[in-house]
C-alpha cells in the first residue's frame, strides 16, 4: 500500500515538473519579449480556470481531447503506434456534419445523434484496419500505413464537404448548420454539452479495460512483448485488429462529439489537429488513462486561458506552442535523467546512490530474492 | 608478460571486498588471489556472488569496501577503462560479435585508435600474435558470423587480449555454449594461455569443470568466500575426493542429502536412469521441415516420437533448430510441410491454446523474453497462459484473489522465492522464474510437454529439483521432450536422445552407458559446412 503511494506520488512528481519547468522557461522568454510573465500566466489561468465562462470553455475543449487520449492510450499500450487520429477525427467530423441535418429532419434530435455518433465511430474504426491487418500480419510499421490513411482521410473528409455534403448557402465550401438547440443538451445549465461526460466516460472506462479485465490484459502482454503473447496462446493478429478498431472508434467519435457539442457544421479545411496534440499528453501521462485526463484539462485550460492572456498581452498565440513544445522537452528531459539514474547507479559513490535512491529502494527492499540483479536497467538497455 | 610466471607473486589480489545491494549483500569480505599462469576457477551457484565479484575487477562497480592490489600496489578500478588499462579483460557468457563483419574487423571494434585511422599491418599482426598463444586456427578475414561458436568464442578471447599487455583474463561461463570438443579445445587454449604468463579467472556453477581446468578453486556461497583449494590441494587427488570436498565447503551440513544432484554433475555416466512403464505415441512429429530466415534456423524432415510416460532427449549445440522445433510443437510456428500429433490427433493446424487445451505445453528456453512479462507480478505470469478463463476471470473481469490464491499455491509448491506474487517478476532471480515457469506448465493435466533447456543457469540443487519434477511427471504419465545442450543432464534423465545438428535429426540413441561420445560425434555429424569446433587446430 505505500509503496503504491510512493509509486503514484513519483508518477505524478515526474509529470509535473517539466510542466513547472516549462512554465519557468516560458516565463523567461516572455519576459525578454517585454511581457510580464507574472500578468501573463494569471490572465491565462484567471481566464482558463478561474473564470466560470473560461472554465466551462476549457472543460467544452476537453470533450474531444478525452476521447482521443482514450482512443490513443489503447493502441498505445499495445505498442501500436496509431498516428491516423486526425484522419480518424476529420472523418468522424465530416459524417457527423454531413448526415446530421437531413436525419435531423428524418428521426428527429435523438436518434440523429446517436446515429451519428454510430457512423463516426465505425467510419473511425473501419480506417485503421488496414494498417492493423498489414501489421498483424504481415509486420507492416504502422507509424507509416496510419499516417498515410490520415492523409487520405483528411483528403476524403474534405471532399465529402466540398462535395456531396456542401450546403446551398454561399460562400465558404461546409456543411448544413445543426441549430444550436438541436445538438448535444447542456448540463445543468451551464455551456457545458454532454460530450464532456461521453469523453469522460470513455477515459474512465478505458482505464477500466486495461487495468482490470482480460482484454485489456491481452492488449498490454501484446505491448509489452510479442514473443510472449505468443506463448501464451494469443492472437496476436486479432488483438491488433481489436485495439486498432476500438482506438480509430473512439477518436472517429470524437470528431462527432466536436461537431455536435462545439461547431455545428464542418467547414471545408476545418483540421484542429487534436490527434497530434494528445500524443504528446498521453505520453506524459505514461498512458495511465486518469492521469491523462487530468493532463487533458491541464492542457485545455492553458489552451483557452492562454489565447485570451495572448490576445491581452498582444503576443501571438503561438507562445502557446511554445510553451506545450517546452513541456514536451523538459518531460524528455525528467525521463531521461529518471531512466539515467537507474541505470547509472553503479557510477556513483554509494553514499550518493543511496541519497538519490527513493525510499523504500527501488526494488522494493527485499524485492531481489536469491540472485541480485543490480545491472535490471543495464540489461534492458542491452549492455549483456 | 611477466618472464617468469612461476615464482613470482601474486599478479592481482583482492582483500575484504564487500558490495552491497538494495536487500542483498552480493560481495561480504571476498578475497581472491590471481598469479601469471594460473587458472583460478570461481565455482558458485548462481546468486553467490560470482557476477558482482567479476564486475567489480572489470570495472563495472565499485566496491563498498577492501582493496586490489595489482603486483603489490594499491589500485582503484573505477571504470572499464581502468580494467582494461590495467590488462584485465573480460569474455562475457554472450556472444558480441557482431556477425555480418570479419574476424579482424570485430577484433578493430574494441581498440580504440587515437586518430579514427584503420591500422590493417599491425592488427593483423596482433591477430596472428594472439593466434599462436591460443593454438587457434582461422583466418582473420573470416565473417565472424560463419564460425562455429567455439570459435566464435576464441574470437572474443583475443577481442579480451587485444590490447597489448594483457595480464588477466576473465571467463564468464565460457562452457555453456560449447560441445564436448569445444571444451576440450578450450582445456588447449587455457593451457597455452598459461603458458603465456596470464592470470585467468574461470566462472563456473559446474563442479567438475572447476576441478578439470582450474589451478586453484574459490568457492563462493551466498556472498562469501566459503573455501578455496590451492594447487596442492588439487595435485594427486581424485575428481571424486575434490568433488566431496568443495560439495562440503559449498553446501555445509546439507552436503549429504545433496549427494545425490552432485553426482550428475562429477560422475554422468554413473547413473542408469530407471525404466518406467510406457504407454502410447503420446506426442509424434512428422516429417517437419521449415523455411530458413533471419534469425531462424531451418528444419528439414524433422521426426520424432515420445511415449506417454517417456522422457525423450534432443542434443544439439544451441542454435542448430531446437527452438524452431520446439515452437513448431507448441503451435507458436506453422511449418512449410510436415504434421504435429498429439495422441494420434493432428494438431498442425491448430493454435497454441488449442494444443495447450489438449494437453500440450511448452516451458521455453526464453524466460524473460518470451515465458514471461517483465512488468507484471508473478501472479498474473502465473497465469499468463490462462488469461479470461474461470475462475480467474469472470465476465472479462479478473478476480485477484482467485489469480492470487492460484499463485500462491504454485510458488509454495516450487518453493519460489519471492517476497510476495504481487512483486513484479523482472525483479526475481532467473531460476525462480524457471521455477515459476515449470510450475505453471505442470499445473492442471499436461499430457506432453516441451522443456527446452529446462535447467539453464540453475544452480546444482535446483537443477535437480528440475529434473525430478520431470521424472516424477513421466513416472505418472506425462511425455516428455527435453532439450539441452549438456549431455550430462540428457544422459542423467532421458530414456532416448536424439541429437540435432543444422536444423536436422542426425541420429537417436538409447541412454546406455558411454553414450556421451556417440552423442558428441552425431552433433558435428553434419555440420560440414564449417570448420566442426573441435578440430580447429
Amino acid at each position: 500500500m505505500r509503496a503504491r503511494v510512493v509509486a503514484i506520488g513519483k508518477s505524478t512528481l515526474i509529470a509535473v515538473v517539466p510542466i513547472v519547468l516549462a512554465l519557468v522557461v516560458m516565463g523567461i522568454l516572455l519576459a525578454a519579449l517585454g511581457r510580464d510573465p507574472f500578468t501573463f500566466y494569471a490572465d491565462m489561468f484567471q481566464r482558463g480556470l478561474f473564470e466560470w465562462q473560461g472554465f466551462q470553455e476549457s472543460i467544452i475543449r476537453s470533450a474531444p481531447l478525452l476521447l482521443i487520449a482514450a482512443g490513443l492510450i489503447v493502441a498505445f499500450r499495445a505498442s501500436l503506434w496509431n498516428l491516423g487520429g486526425d484522419g480518424q477525427f476529420l472523418l468522424g467530423a465530416a459524417l457527423t456534419a454531413g448526415l446530421a441535418p437531413s436525419l435531423l429532419d428524418a428521426l428527429g434530435v435523438w436518434p440523429m445523434l446517436l446515429i451519428t455518433m454510430a457512423i463516426a465511430m465505425l467510419v473511425g474504426g473501419a480506417w485503421t484496419i488496414i494498417p492493423a491487418v498489414l501489421r498483424g500480419r504481415y509486420g507492416v510499421n504502422e507509424i507509416i500505413t496510419t499516417l498515410m490513411m490520415s492523409f487520405i482521410g483528411i483528403g476524403v473528409a474534405n471532399v465529402l464537404v466540398k462535395g456531396p455534403f456542401r450546403t446551398d448557402v454561399g460562400g465558404v465550401a461546409r456543411t448544413d448548420v445543426v441549430p444550436f438547440d438541436e445538438r448535444f443538451p447542456l448540463l445543468f445549465g451551464t455551456r457545458i454539452h454532454l460530450g464532456f461526460v461521453i469523453g469522460l466516460i470513455a477515459i474512465l472506462a478505458v482505464h477500466v479495460l486495461m487495468t482490470r479485465t482480460s482484454l485489456g490484459l491481452r492488449m498490454r502482454i501484446l505491448g509489452a512483448s510479442p514473443r510472449a503473447a505468443l506463448h501464451a496462446g494469443l492472437n496476436p493478429l486479432r488483438l491488433t485488429v481489436i485495439a486498432f478498431v476500438l482506438s480509430g472508434a473512439l477518436i472517429g467519435l470524437s470528431g462527432s462529439v466536436e461537431i455536435l457539442g462545439v461547431q455545428g457544421s464542418f467547414r471545408a479545411d476545418f483540421n484542429p489537429a487534436y490527434g497530434l496534440l494528445v500524443i504528446p499528453l498521453v505520453f506524459l501521462a505514461r498512458l495511465n488513462a486518469i492521469g491523462s485526463l487530468a493532463l487533458v484539462i491541464v492542457f485545455s485550460v492553458i489552451q483557452i486561458g492562454g489565447e485570451s492572456a495572448a490576445r491581452e498581452a498582444d503576443v501571438t498565440s503561438d507562445v502557446l506552442l511554445v510553451l506545450v513544445g517546452l513541456m514536451l522537452l523538459f518531460m524528455a528531459v525528467v525521463e531521461y535523467l529518471r531512466v539515467r539514474r537507474g541505470l547509472g547507479m553503479a557510477f556513483v559513490p554509494p553514499e550518493v546512490a543511496d541519497r538519490l535512491r527513493p525510499p523504500g529502494g527501488e526494488g522494493g527492499g527485499g524485492a531481489q530474492a536469491g540472485e541480485p540483479r543490480p545491472a535490471l536497467g543495464a540489461e534492458k538497455a542491452g549492455s549483456r | 608478460m611477466t618472464s617468469d610466471p612461476t615464482s613470482a607473486g601474486p599478479l592481482l589480489e583482492l582483500h575484504g571486498i564487500t558490495k552491497a545491494f538494495p536487500g542483498v549483500l552480493a560481495n561480504d569480505r571476498v578475497d581472491l588471489e590471481l598469479r601469471a599462469g594460473e587458472v583460478h576457477a570461481l565455482l558458485g551457484e548462481n546468486g553467490a556472488g560470482k557476477s558482482t565479484l567479476i564486475s567489480i575487477l572489470s570495472g563495472m562497480y565499485r566496491p563498498d569496501a577492501g582493496e586490489i592490489r595489482f603486483q603489490g600496489r594499491e589500485v582503484e578500478i573505477d571504470s572499464p577503462r581502468a580494467a582494461i588499462e590495467l590488462g584485465i579483460g573480460t569474455v562475457y557468457q554472450h556472444l558480441t560479435l557482431v556477425p555480418t563483419l570479419s574476424v579482424l574487423e570485430n577484433l578493430m571494434l574494441g581498440s580504440h585508435g587515437g586518430t579514427g585511422r584503420l591500422d590493417l599491418a599491425s592488427a593483423n599482426d596482433r591477430f596472428a600474435e594472439l593466434a599462436r598463444l591460443l593454438g587457434v586456427d582461422f583466418a582473420s578475414g573470416a565473417r565472424a558470423g560463419a564460425l562455429a561458436l567455439g570459435q566464435q568464442q576464441q574470437v572474443e578471447i583475443m577481442k579480451a587480449l587485444w590490447r597489448q599487455g594483457s595480464r588477466v583474463l576473465i571467463l564468464d561461463e565460457p562452457t555453456s555454449m560449447l560441445t564436448p570438443q569445444g571444451y576440450e579445445e578450450l582445456r588447449r587454449e587455457l593451457e597455452h594461455l598459461k603458458d603465456g604468463g596470464l592470470a585467468v579467472v574461470l566462472i563456473t556453477h559446474k563442479l567438475h569443470e572447476a576441478i578439470e581446468l582450474g589451478d586453484r578453486v574459490t568457492v563462493l556461497r551466498a556472498g562469501r568466500k566459503v573455501g578455496s583449494l590451492a594447487p596442492d590441494d588439487l595435485r594427486g587427488r581424485s575428481e571424486s575426493e575434490l568433488s566431496a570436498r568443495i560439495v562440503e565447503m559449498m553446501f555445509g551440513e546439507q552436503a549429504a542429502e545433496l549427494a545425490d544432484a552432485v553426482e550428475v554433475e562429477a560422475a554422468p555416466a554413473a547413473r542408469e536412469s530407471p525404466r518406467r512403464e510406457l504407454g502410447a505415441v503420446a506426442l509424434r512429429v512428422r516429417d517437419l521441415a521449415l523455411d530458413a530466415d533471419d534469425g531462424v534456423v531451418g528444419l528439414s524432415g524433422v521426426g520424432l516420437e515420445v511415449r506417454a510416460g517417456e522422457i525423450v532427449g534432443i542434443a544439439g549445440v544451441d542454435g542448430n533448430g531446437q527452438r524452431e522445433l520446439a515452437e513448431l510443437i507448441a503451435g507458436q510456428r506453422r511449418p512449410r510441410r510436415g504434421e504435429v500429433l498429439l495422441f494420434d490427433e493432428d494438431v498442425t493446424r491448430l493454435g497454441v491454446r488449442e494444443r495447450e487445451a489438449r494437453g500440450l505445453r511448452y516451458v521455453t528456453d526464453d524466460r524473460l523474453g518470451e515465458g514471461t512479462v517483465g512488468d507484471l507480478d508473478v501472479a498474473m505470469n502465473a497465469v499468463l497462459k490462462r488469461i479470461g478463463r474461470a475462475p480467474f476471470w469472470r465476465g472479462g473481469t479478473e478476480r485477484r484473489e482467485e489469480i492470487d490464491r492460484f499463485a500462491e499455491g504454485l510458488v509454495d509448491r516450487f518453493d519460489v522465492r519471492t517476497p510476495s506474487v504481487q512483486t513484479r517478476i523482472a525483479t526475481l532471480s532467473g531460476g525462480n522464474v524457471q521455477k515459476l515457469l515449470l510450475a505453471r506448465e505442470f499445473a492442471g493435466e499436461p499430457r506432453a510437454v516441451v522443456f527446452n533447456k529446462p535447467t539453464h543457469g540453475l544452480d546444482v540443487r535446483t537443477a535437480e529439483f528440475v529434473r525430478e519434477q520431470i521424472r516424477e511427471a513421466a513416472g505418472a504419465g506425462l511425455a516428455a521432450l527435453v532439450i539441452s545442450t549438456e549431455i550430462e543432464e540428457l544422459v542423467d534423465l532421458c530414456d532416448r536422445i536424439a541429437v540435432m545438428s543444422r536444423g536436422e535429426v542426425t541420429g537417436e540413441v538409447e541412454n546406455s552407458p558411454g553414450v556421451e561420445e556417440r552423442i558428441g560425434a552425431l552433433m558435428v555429424a553434419r555440420a560440414g559446412a564449417g570448420v566442426p569446433a573441435g578440430s580447429a587446430s
